[in-house]
């Protein structure tokens, strides 16, 4: 039995499908609503759907859109992207989303996390934690709407998200977004270490084995863009997903 | 045409589109007086315990549901949330649940060093407990999508249908008579889910 989710994490913008490295030079890679039938196809655990330019531009989520990807998929969906308000968490849930992700919005005061993790129950409140590392190599918050740092310890964050009712935390490292080179194993660990919910680990997936290795740090689940998307050195557009016994083998 | 109860907390149209996928014809109700007709009911639910029974109770939905379910046992399947709130009641609140199963809810009891995480969250394999019309026992390994910190426990070991481990066994779904119910989502569970609710179609 697989123990561990491995979650293809597909960002948004202005309803096409992009693929960033280190939150930048978003390269188009196709329709949103093909790449999730065939990701649906191919079985995968979980999907996560980001839109990120919905906070940096204050644009509401794309509920049209969005209604599409929840009616194609038999697997659990997760949405983030400009989710500011119960109003909109509700219309997501109404929509066919599990789990909404929330980052911009709770950077300074994480009370929505209290009041929706009260409503819908803490298991479909995700928060999203970006972490760049500064030139001492010292991983620091990031806020991905505006690139700054918000000045306070990203562990601390972590733990008040937790707190205010997060039922997991997706944590993505930054220089690492994109690059297919190997997941930040030390940051995972510092946060596996010291969390009580499930940790979603992202950036820098470019084989099984540094999903393996993002496991082995103690991530509950593992999720990665460019690995699912692109295919050789030139980063030909391919979506593919390892096969379950493969990553039974591998994780199990 | 299987009704599906809106009481306000639900991922209603992951329902409605696994049903419709697999060839069945569901419809979601907002009022209990569409209960009058059903042939058959799923009961979902994502959230507190307390804050479903308290919609449940609000919206005039418990005096029908219970005639529909206990009196003229139409077949009906609960959901995650809405399996719980079929239980007595949940360590999770302090409101009595509806009590068509003889089971109580408690929240998973790890230790502290426990690799295992709350909620459990993703994907188990189950086990079948008994011959039902819902799931059949196969070689092939069997497994749905969970997100839960609370799992039912039946007081009468006959009612338990399937179970999974997280840390240790805990019951995964629940029989007595017309009820079913999963603590698992079938509608986010690719074919396996699939296969399930074809079943219960079938019923």
């Amino acid at each position: 039995m697989l123990k561990h989710r491995v979650i293809p994490c597909l960002l948004l913008r202005n309803g096409g499908l992009v693929k960033t490295t280190r939150f930048a030079d978003p390269k188009y890679v196709g329709d949103p609503i093909n790449a999730i039938r065939i990701f649906n196809d191919k079985e995968v655990d979980e999907l996560m759907v980001l839109d990120i330019t919905a906070s940096k531009e204050k644009k509401e989520p794309n509920y049209t859109l969005i209604e599409q990807f929840a009616s194609e998929c038999f697997m659990p969906l997760s949405y983030g992207g400009g989710i500011k308000t119960m109003e909109q968490a509700q219309r997501l849930f109404n929509s066919g989303i599990e789990k909404i992700c929330l980052q911009t919005a709770v950077l300074n005061d994480l009370s929505l996390v209290n009041n929706l993790s009260a409503k819908w129950g803490s298991s479909s409140i995700l928060v999203s934690i970006d972490v760049k590392r500064n030139w001492l190599g010292q991983p620091k918050l990031y806020a991905a709407a505006t690139g700054k740092s918000p000045g306070i310890k990203w562990t601390d964050f972590m733990l008040e998200a937790v707190k205010a009712g997060a039922g997991e935390i997706i944590l993505n490292a930054v220089d690492r977004d994109g690059t297919m080179k190997g997941m930040d194993v030390e940051l995972i660990k510092e946060a596996a270490k010291i969390l009580s919910v499930p940790l979603v680990a992202v950036g820098g997936a470019g084989s099984l084995a540094d999903i393996k290795a993002a496991v082995d740090a103690g991530a509950s689940a593992v999720s990665a863009g460019a690995f699912f998307v692109f295919q050789g050195p030139h980063r030909a557009v391919l979506i593919t997903y390892p096969k379950y016994n493969e990553l039974v083998q591998l994780l199990g | 045409m299987i009704y599906i109860v809106n009481y306000g907390l639900g991922n209603l149209n992951s329902i409605r589109n696994i049903v419709k996928k697999i060839g069945g014809e569901s419809k979601i109700i907002d009022e209990p007086g569409e209960l009058s007709d059903a042939k058959k009911l799923i009961l979902p639910g994502i959230g507190a315990f307390d804050h479903g029974m308290r919609f449940l109770n609000e919206r005039g939905w418990i005096d029908e549901l219970n005639k529909t379910v206990l009196e003229k046992k139409i077949p009906v399947l609960g959901i995650c949330l809405g399996m719980q709130l079929m239980c007595r009641g949940s360590e999770e609140g302090v409101l009595p649940g509806l009590g068509w199963f003889d089971a109580d809810v408690k929240r998973f009891q790890l230790p502290a060093n426990s690799p295992f995480k709350i909620p459990h969250m993703g994907w188990n394999a189950v086990q079948v407990k008994k011959d039902n019309p819902l799931i059949e026992k196969k070689e092939e390994e069997q497994r749905f999508y969970f997100v839960h910190s609370y799992h039912a426990v039946c007081n009468n070991p006959q009612d338990e249908l399937l179970t999974a481990v997280h840390g240790y066994e805990f019951t995964a779904a629940i029989h007595h008579e017309n009820r079913y119910a999963t603590q698992f989502h079938p509608e986010k569970s690719h074919r396996f889910g699939m296969d399930l609710l074809k079943h219960f179609i079938a019923i």
